[in-house]
Order: C-alpha cells, then sequence, then structure tokens
C-alpha cells in the first residue's frame, strides 16, 4: 500500500479515492458510536446488510459504520445518501421499508424523519433539525462524514492535509508560533493556553520529549473525548504528530480509558493504517521527521486524569499525583519533558494549521476563542453532544439546543464541570458560556459535561453525590483531600439523613477553604466546588433539610413518605402487588393504605399508580395523616367511576 | 468459582516480557480474560516478569477495573454518572441491591450476580441505565429490575 511521501503524492491519493467514489451512488451511513450501539445499532446493520443481500443490491448500495453523531436521544440514526434524508430512532424492523421504499422507490418514509414538536413539521434533513441546526461543528461535524476504521475516508476530505503542510512548509517554531496566535486553551478542564505549554516542553532541558494523548474523561456524564477518539481518531493523531513536530518528541502516548473499548480499538486501527500510509513512523511523509505513537490502557482511576497522575500510569506505577514544584511540561514521564492536552484540544490543532490562526480567532470571544463541545445530559429532551461557539448563552445551548425540559418541569439549575465544577441557577441563563464567565460563576469547563436539573433535583443530594464520588476517587495521599472529603460526607450524609445540625454549613465552608488551599493536585483543590456553588445558590434548598428536615424536591429517602390519597384512590391493587415488602394493605373495591413501619421507600407503588388516578403521592417535612377508618374504606361505585 | 489457567497467564505474560512500563497494561489483559486476579496469578507475575507481589498488588486494588475477588457468572453494572443520577438511578441501585441481597461491590453466595456500581457509561441518553453482561437496558424504573434479572440464569 502507497507511502505517501510528498505534498504531491497525498493530493493524488486523495482523487483516486475520489474517483473511486461515484457521487450517485446511494449509500447509508449509520452511526454506530457507543450509545447507538446500546440501542441497537448493531441489530440494524445487520438487517440493512441482510436486506441489501435480499434484494441483490450489495454493489448497488454502500454501507458506512460512522461514529457518534451526537443526537443520541434519537439513535439510532441513519442518514441515506445523495439526498441526505436523516432517519431517527430506527429499529431493525424498519429496515425492508427504507430499502426498498426509500433507496429503491426514493421515496420519503414520514414516520421515521424528525417531527418538531411545536409544529409538527417534518424534517428531511439532519442538518436543519433544531439540534444540528443551532450548532457549529467544527470538530466534531466529520464524525458524520467518515469510517474511523478507513484511513481513506479522513484523507478523502482532506485529513493529513495540514501534517503535509506542516512537515513539507512549516519550521517547528512557525508551527508554534500559530498555535500560540491562535489562542487555543486546553479543552480538558484547566483551560491553560496550549501554544504556551508546547514552548515550555519544547525549551524544557533532556531528551526524549514526550506528546500525550489525554482520553481519560473520567467526568460522569462527559462523553465528547471518547465520541471523537470513536468517530475520529485520525483527527487527533494528525493533531498530535503536528504537536510532536513542533516540540521536537519522537514518541507519543494515548491514555485511553479501559472503559471504552470500542476507542481503543478505533484507535488501534487508526495507528495501523497511519504507519502503513506513512504518516506514523520514520521518515514521515518523506520530511525525514520521525514519530510514533503507543497506546496506554487506563485503569479505572479518576485522579489518573490529573497530568503527574497520568504520567505515573503511563511508567506502569499507581496513579497518583506527584507534588508540582516542576511541571509536567518539564519533567513527566520517566522525568522528561511531556506536554499532555486532552483529545479536543489535539482535534483542533489541523484546523487551525489548515485554516490559520486567524480564521479560529474570529470564532468565540476575547479569551476563549474556538468551539466548545459539550455534553449536554440529564433532564433535557435532546440528550447528546453539543459544539457551539466559546460565548454561546447557557440558555441557547439548554433550550434551542436542548429543547428544553421534558414533562413540562421547571429548570432548577445546570451542573458545569464535572466533580470540579458547580450548579448554575435560572438567573444566570443568559450567561456566556466561556472558560473565564464559568469561573466567575463558582463553576468552571471543566472537561464540557452540561447536567441538567429540573425540580425534582435534590440539590444537596447532588452536592453529596460529587463528594461521595470524589471520596472515593481521592488517593489518599494528602490530608486536606483525603480527610476533607470524608468529613463534608459524613455531614451532607447528615443532612439528606435528616440529621443536619445548626452550623453545618459554615463547617462545610471551613473544610472546603481547607481543602482549596492545602491540597496536593486539583482534585483536591476543586472537590469543594459542587459544595460550595450549591450553598451559594440553593442556600435555602439546605436550609429546608437542616431545619424543617424537608425535602422540597421529595428525594431524599429518610425525609419522605409515601401515602395514598383515599380521595383518589381507585383499589385497583396495582400497587399493593407490587409492593416488594407487602406494605400495602387493602382489597378490591377497599381504599389501600401503606403501613409506613414497613414501606422501604422504594418508590414502586408511586410508580405504578396509573397517572390518572395519581393517588400515591409523596410527603416531606410533615406527618403522614392518618389511615382512613375501616367504615369508610369501602368503595361505592357508580357506573363504573369512582364517586 | 472460575479457575485460572496458568498456561494461559504465561502466554499473557510473554506478550509484554522484557518491555518497561507494562504491568498495569498486563493485569488488564488478564483481568478482561478471566474477570479476577487471584493470588496464583500474581505469584506467578512476580515470579515471570521479577515484580515484587507487593507492587503488584498495590496496582491490582487501586485500579477500579481490576478485582481481587472471583467475579458471579453474571456483572450488572448500574450506572451512577451524574445523568443517570439526577434522572433516579439511586433507586435502581437500590432496588438491585435489596433484591439480590447483597451490595455493590459483592457477588451473590450462589454466584450468579456480581453487582458493580460505575461512574458513567456515556449513553446518558439512555439514563437510568443497567448493563447486564455487556447487554445495555435504558430507562430503567424499580419495577422493571426484577424481571430484567430473571433473564439470567
Amino acid at each position: 500500500m502507497p507511502g505517501v511521501r510528498s505534498k504531491g503524492d497525498l493530493e493524488g491519493l486523495r482523487s483516486e479515492i475520489l474517483m473511486k467514489r461515484d457521487p450517485n451512488k446511494p449509500y447509508i451511513t449509520l452511526c454506530s458510536g457507543t450509545a447507538c450501539r446500546a440501542t441497537g445499532s448493531d441489530t440494524v446493520a445487520a438487517a440493512i446488510q441482510n436486506e441489501l443481500e435480499k434484494q441483490g443490491l450489495t454493489e448497488e448500495v454502500g454501507v458506512r459504520r460512522t461514529g457518534c453523531h451526537g443526537f443520541c436521544e434519537r439513535g439510532p440514526i441513519i442518514v441515506i445518501h445523495p439526498e441526505e434524508i436523516c432517519y431517527l430512532n430506527v429499529t431493525p424492523e424498519d429496515v425492508p421499508e427504507i430499502i426498498i421504499k426509500t433507496i429503491k422507490g426514493k421515496e420519503i418514509i414520514d414516520r421515521l424523519l424528525y417531527t418538531d414538536s411545536s409544529t409538527g413539521e417534518r424534517i428531511v434533513h439532519e442538518r436543519d433539525i433544531p439540534f444540528y441546526k443551532y450548532q457549529t461543528r467544527l470538530v466534531f461535524g466529520d464524525n458524520l462524514r467518515i469510517d474511523p476504521t478507513d484511513i481513506e475516508s479522513y484523507i478523502a476530505i482532506g485529513g493529513y492535509q495540514a501534517l503535509t503542510k506542516v512537515l513539507h512548509e512549516m519550521t517547528p517554531e512557525e508551527v508554534l508560533e500559530e498555535v500560540k496566535k491562535s489562542n487555543l486553551r486546553g479543552r480538558g478542564g484547566g483551560g491553560f493556553p496550549t501554544g504556551r505549554k508546547w514552548e515550555t516542553t519544547k525549551n524544557a532541558p533532556g531528551e526524549p520529549k514526550y506528546v500525550i494523548v489525554n482520553c481519560d474523561e473520567g467526568d460522569p456524564g462527559a462523553y465528547m473525548d471518547r465520541s471523537i477518539m470513536e468517530g475520529n481518531p485520525h483527527r487527533v493523531l494528525e493533531g498530535l504528530t503536528i504537536g510532536a513536530y513542533a516540540i521536537g518528541s519522537h514518541q507519543g502516548f494515548v491514555y485511553v480509558r479501559q472503559e471504552y473499548p470500542l476507542a481503543v480499538t478505533n484507535l488501534g486501527i487508526a495507528i495501523e493504517q497511519a504507519r502503513e500510509y506513512g504518516f506514523l513512523g520514520d521518515d514521515i511523509l518523506g520530511s525525514g521527521f520521525e514519530f510514533d505513537v503507543k497506546v496506554h490502557r487506563g485503569a479505572g482511576a479518576f485522579v489518573s486524569g490529573e497530568s503527574s497522575a497520568l504520567m505515573n500510569a503511563i511508567e506502569g506505577k499507581v496513579g497518583e499525583p506527584r507534588p508540582k514544584y516542576v511541571h509536567t511540561s518539564e519533567s513527566g514521564v520517566w522525568n522528561k519533558p511531556s506536554n499532555l492536552n486532552n483529545v479536543e484540544t489535539w482535534a483542533n490543532v489541523p484546523l487551525i494549521i489548515d485554516k490559520g490562526a486567524a480564521w479560529f480567532n474570529a470564532i468565540g470571544t476575547e479569551r476563549s476563542k474556538g468551539t466548545k463541545i459539550f455534553s449536554l445530559v440529564g433532564k433535557v429532551n435532546n440528550t447528546g453532544l453539543v459544539e457551539v461557539p466559546m460565548g454561546t448563552a447557557l440558555r441557547d445551548v439548554i433550550y434551542k439546543i436542548g429543547g428544553g425540559i421534558p414533562g413540562g418541569k421547571r429548570f432548577k439549575g445546570v451542573q458545569t464541570g464535572g466533580p470540579s465544577g458547580g450548579i448554575i441557577p435560572e438567573e444566570y441563563l443568559d450567561s456566556p458560556v466561556d472558560f473565564d464567565e464559568l469561573t466567575k460563576l463558582g463553576s468552571m469547563m471543566g472537561s464540557g459535561g452540561m447536567i441538567v436539573m429540573d425540580e425534582d433535583t435534590c440539590i444537596v443530594d447532588i452536592a453529596r453525590y460529587f463528594v461521595d464520588f470524589l471520596c472515593d476517587e481521592s488517593c489518599g495521599k494528602c490530608v486536606p483531600c483525603r480527610e476533607g472529603l470524608k468529613r463534608m460526607r459524613e455531614i451532607l450524609d447528615g443532612i439528606v439523613a435528616g440529621k443536619g445540625r445548626e452550623g453545618d454549613i459554615e463547617l462545610l465552608e471551613e473544610i472546603a477553604n481547607v481543602m482549596k488551599k492545602a491540597s496536593l493536585c486539583a482534585l483536591g483543590t476543586t472537590a469543594a466546588n459542587p459544595v460550595l456553588s450549591t450553598i451559594r445558590y440553593f442556600g435555602d434548598e439546605y436550609e429546608a433539610h437542616i431545619k424543617e428536615k424537608r425535602c422540597p424536591a421529595l428525594v431524599c429517602k429518610e425525609l419522605i413518605s409515601y401515602y395514598i390519597e383515599p380521595e383518589k384512590c381507585i383499589a385497583c391493587l396495582r400497587c399493593l402487588k407490587s409492593c416488594p415488602e407487602g406494605a400495602i394493605e387493602g382489597e378490591k373495591r377497599v381504599i389501600h393504605v401503606i403501613d409506613q413501619t414497613k414501606c422501604i421507600k422504594c418508590g414502586i407503588c408511586f410508580e405504578v399508580c396509573p397517572p390518572k388516578v395519581g393517588a400515591v403521592m409523596m410527603i416531606s417535612g410533615k406527618p403522614v395523616p392518618p389511615p382512613v377508618p375501616e367504615a369508610e374504606r369501602v368503595i361505592e361505585r357508580r357506573g363504573g367511576e369512582r364517586r | 468459582m472460575v479457575e485460572i489457567d496458568l498456561n494461559r497467564v504465561d502466554e499473557i505474560i510473554e506478550r509484554y516480557k522484557g518491555e518497561e512500563g507494562v504491568l498495569i497494561q498486563l493485569l488488564l489483559d488478564i483481568q478482561s480474560e478471566f474477570n479476577w486476579i487471584s493470588r496464583e496469578v500474581i505469584a506467578r507475575i512476580s515470579e515471570r516478569m521479577r515484580i515484587p507481589k507487593s507492587q503488584i498488588y498495590r496496582i491490582a486494588s487501586f485500579y477500579k477495573a481490576m478485582s481481587l475477588n472471583p467475579v458471579g457468572r453474571h456483572i450488572i453494572q448500574v450506572c451512577l454518572g451524574t445523568a443517570c443520577q439526577v434522572r433516579g438511578a439511586p433507586k435502581i441501585l437500590d432496588r438491585t441491591e435489596e433484591n439480590l441481597k447483597i451490595k455493590e461491590g459483592e457477588t451473590t453466595s450462589d454466584m450468579r450476580f456480581s453487582l458493580r456500581r460505575v461512574n458513567c457509561l456515556g449513553c446518558c441518553a439512555m439514563g437510568p441505565v443497567v448493563v447486564v453482561d455487556g447487554d445495555y437496558h435504558g430507562k430503567i424504573t424499580p419495577a422493571m429490575v426484577e424481571e430484567i434479572l430473571e433473564k439470567y440464569e
């Protein structure tokens, strides 16, 4: 296979690939990211293959399994080219109809299209669906266009052009200067200027130097790095190789979580293919530059995403942070200068080289340039990955793209920045999202998780959840983090269990401040953010738990009771039969009553009570009304209706 | 209990012999093959790779992906990522624990199920999510737990 050795070779190869393709040949792209695989993308793929064979169309119709399209709420997604007809929530049963009607008959199947819930209008093209329409998909958009396991599909859309330009037309210094001028900031959490980081490693004494991709992505609720790595691994490798050239490194590492098996597989395939085509190895593209990459699978430790901890892990040691008197960019893996950037950061690099720093600077806000991918999840209609220019208002992301809150519930807050971030309340929904704004609001960008919460989310419970998560993940090396988190968890456990005391809030704040000042690594110094930001914006919820022993969102188990409203109960036996503890007493035509001493508050009765009856309710902060007297429990029916 | 074939362990060790910093990768391979890492395996690695047992235990007990206890025939993962959390995942975990009469991290005495809590599987659109032996069950409610578990013998 072709070793590409020059710009001409690459252009030649590209036109050859494009020539082989018939632009009018119908082909089907099927989203095959992890989320779509979980909703049945594999069985849909098998059904497509099957049906094409049955119809004798395997030669006439192409099939391409792409990475994540981002609209996970409606997956599996298929797009039929060249018309670009987009079908959502496709099941294997839909496939024969799609092949016969749409592929053969050129007829659109209405029921599989996106329907606008407000206007009822059906939308044919992916790009016109509101979820996509308001996005700017510079980094993520190519996922739709390529097969991640086929390097040629990446080359076809201009892949490795930037690397060729760098190796043949630019000096390492010019590359560094371009990235510095672009003002690109790290997408993994801190937002440190990428160019400056590269420069430190470049100028640090010591050989060899290493460049590393951080695909540890431990933030619960964030999965954009995985989706890039699964859907477009060559883009990351190209960025990494460009960085290696600028810095003067010949060895790269990709640190990727073991929990992301598809990312590990696709990355492995991409590295093999890049070597074969001459984009990795000795004498890359005939330029004399030498560079190769090793994959290191992470073994599940949140703290290992921290730079010095990650480098320990690459050395095969326990992934615990080191004190950073000296930065890892100067002394990292095996004490050599090591430059670490996150997946999304690396994926931006080819774009900056291709289109120039000035172009990149025109997108975003004063101090945050370019776009950012967010994973919009939780209590929101359109769950998925969203890429918008820095500075887009939170409200636009959640309402215009995300489609608002399901079930007509009220918005309560949005959590950004993962376990190091905070929760932003409704009054700040119009704030532009960028690195500095989010920090000002007491949260942070983090890797881009955006978890939407509605009125049914208990803020104190969420704060406790993050502290509990970090308590498990704290490596225990430094005292403020190890002990501080444990004590905070004790206090919060007490508050959600109705044992909160006067002074708890102040004590939480005091512990938080010590952790902020005295912890060894960023895990500890930011660990208190979820607690501090919730105290700042939702202090009244803490007060309700502590003083009134009431959980306003009706979440905290110890503070709620389930109760059947006698006026509403139709004595249908549903809750009674489903109760795992036999805590509900009654019979047909006898109003059901929950025995509070037996109830374990699992909520099944609440769930199974038919919505139009709605007799089971939750009570918090006040006593459960006494059961109805025996004599009044018999229901007399009139015409089958209750009373 | 799953018996571990030490010859197979030797084959895995062979892949990494002579390389630096490979202990984690080696243990991950063993974990994914046998679902746990036994005392005998640790002794074998120590002997073959000339790494002190204490160092291997330190790694194997630090990382979440590695287990020093044997696991049941079916592995249940209940996602408690933030998105699942706000959609009611704690109730799913409670229900599963009550149903199996074990806590997360434990295995039933008949070795039928091991229950694990995981922090985000990245399919937040389906939350709350329960994964049993790699099968994804999405939008779960407490009342559905029993029915799902019955499918796995």
